[in-house]
């Protein structure tokens, strides 16, 4: 039983080195997430993937698993905490779905309704923040933008450029682009660039094929992020909570 | 037993969620049997009198806005935050974006075929806030209807649920942003 | 080799020190500049980018010729003062005068906690501010003087050492240490390190000799020994006072490391507060070659290999974290790396790294000299040894206490004229609000640890603004990484600052400790993980302070509804009773 550990109880196997979130998702366990992509550097940024592990809070997509660790994943309250980090994602940014040609494939609203979020509950912040629509192919609105750094990654990992970088600091922080005068239009990326493709929000949009596919019919319209959370119904009351 | 009574509104909406409310259809018929409408625009009465539940859908872009909210916080026991405009600012805080000056120089002065060019000053138009702000800024909200419009289902539910003494909870195909 | 011309990023080629550069020159870092440097350096744009505008010290937009920064600390910092010195020199704060002559603005503490009023002017440290004093300089600007001619005692910075013992009392000859080390060896020096039970006196604690093992142990062709002195933790200053009369001393410190752990090169990241003293460390360098403490063939010892340069920091707490300071030393922004893995095996540029405090240097140099029981006599089972303090705020005599671990706070209260204390911080902001009624506790690692920082808090002080001031110095300092801490740390600033202007109610006050709970159990990393701290304390050790300043009322709005009106209202010309709201 040596490469064996726990997750809300379930026996997981995990090869040395591999993550918590890795061992997870292939073992069919989902643990919600947004930075991560199996593939590219994990990053623990987005805490989404937020756990407990023997007691003490931990990010899936970066802890090595280790033998016999027992890991609390898919909890009430740890689903409260993510939802209340997916809140503070919501205000932080301008996320006005009706608004956006994302919606219905974007994974921070699909785990909006994954953890049965109904309100952004705190103040909202209404940063204001550049749209870059300078690329032919590519638009960036960072009204959406929620620092995943995905697109970071892929660029540099993936498509072996360096288009992205996160810069400024604190609630500041904002995507970046590699190029002398900042604007996408200015930098190599191309249409086909994983980076281009990989934003799980609507801050970075191909051009010219918004609705392709109508509303209702859309990754998220038809499937849930997990699958496996369908049959439980949301409590539309706001629930108190406490993370002791 | 005397009949629950309800108010509505739309603040800065389309009314598109009051549309989706009738969308419940014959099942307003069965519903008018424990519920009597106080002020909405279904029924034209002006100002809202003690209500058991208030749906207001809509954010706050104006004063006028800010006191019907009041109104109905005061007067329903409980509040209702009804579509993405309610609950976050929706469409019209696209113009969160720009300074509230920004948006009424482009439609009143520079714009595109303005004629007469001028703000409009009048002690009966409302003055706009600086931005649209969702509901749960200005007064406490109970529950969260999300959809834009949210389905007559989704209304359907909670209205039941709410007749029926029961915490509402809606079923997660329900649930949707948009 | 020639060690000097193969230190990696010292000097000036490193990115802080060119664009430091810029800022001085230009008072500001011009679009056009960033480009060139960037390809000279061999960086990305984007990281350059990302780097001006992560360091607070560097700027976007010219700043004045005469650019003054008041510490906004709770025991360094009056705002008072630097309200009065716009209204002589007719600024507005954080906007340059128009005539580009002056800019005043506020930061963070800048570690003159035991003789403010301070602030830095052109990164120059102006101590013992008072309002008498502020015509004269208000003059001296307007005359365009060079700070240079200005009255240098203006400048002075004093040590104030109140209290020394075994390390501050300990007069050690140039290399007494490091000698006595290589006459022993690398395994003694080692083991006399584990006798002591030296633990890291930033704060955290860990163990000092076990960090070098594990650094000596990890296997790698370079390593590093790195000296955090990026005393960034408001109410702290003893690495201040440390490296004004003992840098010698921690310097050998780094060069015991280098020995034990097998490094060649070291890094002294210096806070960019503490600018004045780089010109005075690099004489001491300086002289340490000289005399074969540093370079090739260190006393003698064939292969014994060791130079030291410093970096510059620009204003960023978060980098007094190690794995940020990291970052910052490889020319990045301040991000907390994840660990595992640990600097001990990837540190900087990946390589096996030792990150120390100044003072834990400084007594790995005594111990190497003394030996490891010599240290273990003094202090607690846990904690051994003594702990240089920074005393400051509500006290007879602030300044720098030498105390074996284990005193109470009682005892140092009492030392330092301090008693009539409400309240005092233990360990900064990020640290343990202690009450009254806790002045018994001790200060240790198993009681109430601390990296140094005591502020002392007197009847008259409102604890909510001292509370205030911390957590918007966790929300400025934020590095933006992970979720809770980017958006919980401006989100419990807005609840506090609610409450504190009287319109908070007491579901925001349950609301906020709901948050605060989170983010200090889900943050990436210290900061976050501490910056609540001071709200969630005082809820716990005194709740009234709240209490009488919320409102009795159910529910009350996060913003000024007639203040929304405002723009509006101007814009139409009204002031009728339907253009405001109550």
């Amino acid at each position: 039983m040596s490469n064996m550990f726990f997750i809300d109880g379930q026996e997981i196997a995990f090869t040395p080195g591999q993550t918590i979130m890795d061992a997870a998702l292939a073992a069919g366990i989902y643990i919600p997430h947004l930075c991560h992509k199996p593939g590219l550097t994990p990053q623990g940024s987005c805490k989404l993937c937020t756990v407990d592990v023997d007691g003490r809070s931990a990010s899936a997509c970066t802890l090595p698993a280790t033998a016999g660790m027992k890991v609390d994943n898919n909890t009430p309250a740890l689903q409260e905490v993510r939802k209340t980090l997916l809140q503070m994602l919501f205000v932080e940014g301008n996320h006005l779905c009706p608004t956006c040609l994302k919606s219905g494939d974007c994974t921070l609203q699909a785990l909006g309704y994954h953890l049965g979020m109904l309100d952004g509950h705190f103040p909202p912040f209404y940063p204001l923040r550049e749209v870059d629509a300078s690329h032919p192919d590519v638009l960036l609105d960072r009204d959406r933008c929620i620092v995943c750094a995905l697109c970071v990654r892929a660029s540099r990992e993936v498509d072996g450029k360096n288009v992205f970088a996160i810069g400024r600091r604190g609630a500041n922080a904002r995507l970046i682009v590699n190029s002398p005068s900042g604007k996408l239009g200015d930098s190599d990326l191309a249409a086909d660039d994983l980076a281009a493709h990989i934003c799980p929000v609507g801050a970075i949009m191909p051009k010219n094929h918004g609705f392709e596919v109508p509303i209702g019919r859309r990754t998220f319209d038809l499937h849930s992020v997990a699958e496996s959370d369908v049959a439980t119904p949301v409590t539309l009351k706001k629930t108190e909570h406490h993370d002791e | 037993m005397s009949k629950i009574r309800i108010a509505t509104t739309s603040l800065a909406g389309c009314f598109g969620c009051h549309m989706s409310f009738l969308d419940m259809d014959e099942r307003l018929v069965g519903l008018l049997e424990h519920v009597e409408f106080n002020r909405s625009p279904l029924t034209d009465i002006k100002h809202c009198g003690p209500c058991d539940i208030g749906l207001v859908e809509g954010g706050l872009c104006n004063a006028e806005n800010v006191h019907v909210l009041r109104e109905f916080r005061q007067q329903c026991k409980i509040l209702i935050a009804v579509g993405a405009c309610a609950i976050n600012g929706g469409v019209p805080a696209m113009r969160n974006h720009y300074e509230v000056q920004e948006c009424l120089e482009e439609a009143f002065l520079h714009g595109v075929g303005v004629d007469n060019p001028m703000i409009p000053s009048d002690p009966e138009l409302p003055l706009l806030l600086s931005k649209v702000h969702p509901l749960h800024e200005v007064v406490r909200v109970d529950y969260y209807l999300p959809g834009c419009p949210p389905p007559g289902d989704a209304f359907f539910t909670i209205l039941s649920d709410l007749l029926a003494g029961k915490e509402p909870s809606l079923p997660k195909a329900m649930l949707h942003y948009d | 080799m020639n060690i000097a011309s193969s230190l990696p990023s010292g000097g000036d080629i490193h990115l802080l020190h060119r664009l430091r550069a810029l800022q001085d020159r230009h008072q500001h870092i011009p679009p056009q500049t960033i480009a060139p440097l960037a390809s000279e350096l061999g960086l990305p744009v984007s990281q350059v980018e990302a780097v001006i505008d992560f360091y607070s010290f560097f700027h976007r937009s010219p700043r004045g010729h005469f650019d003054i920064l008041f510490s906004n600390c709770t025991s360094c910092g009056d705002l008072v003062l630097m309200q009065q010195l716009c209204d002589l020199l007719g600024v507005v704060p954080g906007v340059t005068r128009a005539d580009g002559l002056v800019s005043v603005d506020q930061t963070s503490c800048v570690g003159m906690c035991d003789q403010g009023a301070a602030a830095l002017i052109n990164g120059r440290t102006l101590t013992c501010l008072s309002a008498q004093q502020l015509p004269a300089l208000a003059a001296l600007i307007h005359a365009g003087t060079p700070l240079d001619e200005w009255p240098a005692e203006w400048f002075a910075v004093q040590d104030n050492i109140r209290q020394a013992a075994l390390l501050l009392n300990d007069t050690l000859s140039s290399g007494d240490g490091l000698r006595a080390a290589v006459q022993a060896g690398a395994e003694q020096l080692l083991a006399e390190l584990r006798q002591s039970s030296l633990r890291g006196r930033g704060g955290a604690g860990f163990n000092t000799s076990l960090k070098w093992q594990l650094c000596r142990a990890a296997p790698a062709d370079t390593r590093y020994v790195v000296c955090n002195a990026d005393e960034g933790e408001p109410g702290t200053f003893k690495d201040r006072v440390l490296l004004t009369r003992y840098a010698q001393q921690v310097f050998e410190g780094m060069a015991l490391c280098a020995y034990a752990i097998g490094a060649q090169h070291g890094f002294l990241y210096l806070r960019g507060e503490y600018r004045y003293l780089l010109p005075q460390l690099e004489a001491t360098l300086a002289e340490m070659r000289t005399a074969n403490l540093l370079g090739e063939n260190i006393l003698q010892q064939p292969g014994f290999n060791f130079d030291i340069s410093i970096v510059l920091g620009a204003g960023a707490y978060i980098c007094g974290e190690e794995s940020a300071l990291l970052e910052s030393l490889e020319q990045k922004r301040g991000v907390p790396r994840v660990r595992p893995p640990f600097p001990v095996t990837h540190g900087y540029l990946g390589q096996p790294t030792v990150v120390d405090n100044v003072e834990t240097l400084l007594a790995a140099t005594h111990i190497a000299l003394h030996g490891g029981q010599w240290f273990r006599d003094h202090g607690t089972q846990d904690s051994s040894g003594t702990k240089i303090l920074s005393v400051s705020g509500d006290c007879m005599a602030p300044g720098i206490y030498e105390f074996p671990f284990g005193i109470s706070l009682q005892t140092l209260l009492a030392a330092c004229g301090g008693q009539d204390a409400q309240a005092v911080q233990v360990g900064g902001p990020s640290g343990t609000l202690v009450s009254r009624a806790e002045f018994g506790r001790k200060l240790a690692f198993e009681d109430l640890a601390t990296g140094g920082s005591i502020m002392i808090y007197g009847a008259q002080r409102d604890l909510l603004a001292v509370v205030r001031n911390f957590t918007h110095f966790f929300a400025h300092e934020s590095c933006g990484f992970c979720t809770p801490c980017r958006v919980g740390t401006p989100l419990l600033r807005q609840y506090l600052d609610k409450i504190a202007s009287g319109h908070g109610t007491a579901y925001d006050r349950e609301e906020m400790a709901r948050l605060g709970k989170l983010v200090k159990r889900r943050s990436h990393c210290g900061l976050g993980q501490t910056a609540a701290n001071p709200l969630l304390d005082l809820l716990e050790k005194f709740p009234q302070v709240y209490a009488e300043r919320l409102l009795h009322q159910d529910y009350e709005p996060f913003f000024d509804l007639d203040a929304a009106l405002a723009t509006t209202r101007t814009l139409t010309h009204r002031d009728d009773a339907e253009a405001h709201l109550s």
